[in-house]
């Protein structure tokens, strides 16, 4: 079996303005932090199956900021950006996250690197303004979720002509 | 896929959170509305007038037993909102995957360094 896989992330919603999000990783956190910092290497994982990251800047230090530009699947570019507030080397991060499309809804995401036995547990708890916001995050994930099904149904499709 | 905003579904109804807690107290098992007063210390009116949005959204059935009514919950009216965040949770997960090859490749990195640090 291979040892890379370590699940799949956890979503809860604690209250109604917050998302939190768990996952394990096999690596201590020490790495797993360094792939959330490092700009070469949160350009090979962060836009998932959404897209390719063509922007990643990270001055990390409080008060320092972060950006990234992710060119979607459907031609179109997103841009996050934020803040840092906190930053606990290989421990947690504090930082502000906004979607630059909806610049009045900025988010506080604490993220925090747990090591046990090599392993590493990662916690990512955003708060949003309003609950409002919070759901229309949620929902924005399920739009492009559905997305992705199409374009892999239209990759199909193509491959049948 | 924006989801309805009638104030009749399921959505709506666990969104005020003593709604939550009622649910929460449900889910170990029934309980007449007289428990439900006393563990949440609300007024009896207002369980009740909870009770009844649960209720029509299907989160909450009742039956009569003896001279008391039992409430119990009904877990497939919360499969909507399962559905909701999992999509949620999938891209996330995709995001993940990427991450574990990420992290493969740096295990890999710095055992070589080990090795050339002796």
């Amino acid at each position: 079996m291979a040892m890379t896989s370590s699940g799949t992330a956890v979503v809860t919603l604690p209250t109604d303005r917050q998302i939190l999000i768990t996952r394990a990783f096999e690596a201590p956190r020490r790495l797993v932090y360094k792939a959330y910092t490092t700009p070469e290497l949160i350009k090979r994982w962060w836009g998932g199956e959404r897209g390719v990251v063509t922007l990643a800047e990270v001055d990390l230090r409080v008060g320092g900021g972060w950006r990234y530009v992710l060119t979607a699947n459907g031609g179109f570019e997103v841009a996050f950006r934020g803040e840092f507030r906190v930053i606990v080397p290989n421990a947690r991060i504090v930082s502000t996250e906004i979607f630059e499309g909806m610049p009045e809804a900025e988010a506080v995401s604490t993220i925090t690197f747990d090591e046990e036995n090599g392993r590493t547990m990662l916690t990512n708890l955003s708060e949003y303004p309003s609950k409002e916001i919070r759901d229309t995050v949620i929902n924005s994930g399920m739009e492009s979720g559905m997305q992705e099904s199409m374009d892999h149904l239209e990759q199909v499709a193509v491959s049948l002509r | 896929m924006a989801r309805a905003a009638t104030t009749a579904d399921a959505f709506n109804a666990v969104a005020e959170p003593r709604r939550r807690e009622i649910l929460d107290a449900l889910a170990g098992g029934e309980r007449p509305v007289n428990d439900l007063v006393a563990q949440l210390r609300l007024a009896q009116p207002l369980v009740s007038k909870h009770l009844r949005v649960l209720r029509q959204v299907g989160l909450v059935g009742v039956r009569d037993h003896g001279r008391q009514r039992l409430y119990r919950l009904d877990g497939r009216a919360l499969k909507p909102i399962h559905d909701w965040v999992k999509n949620y949770e999938r891209s996330w997960s995709q995001r993940f995957d990427r991450l574990d090859v990420v992290l493969e490749e740096l295990k890999k990195t710095k055992e070589e360094n080990d090795g050339d640090d002796e």
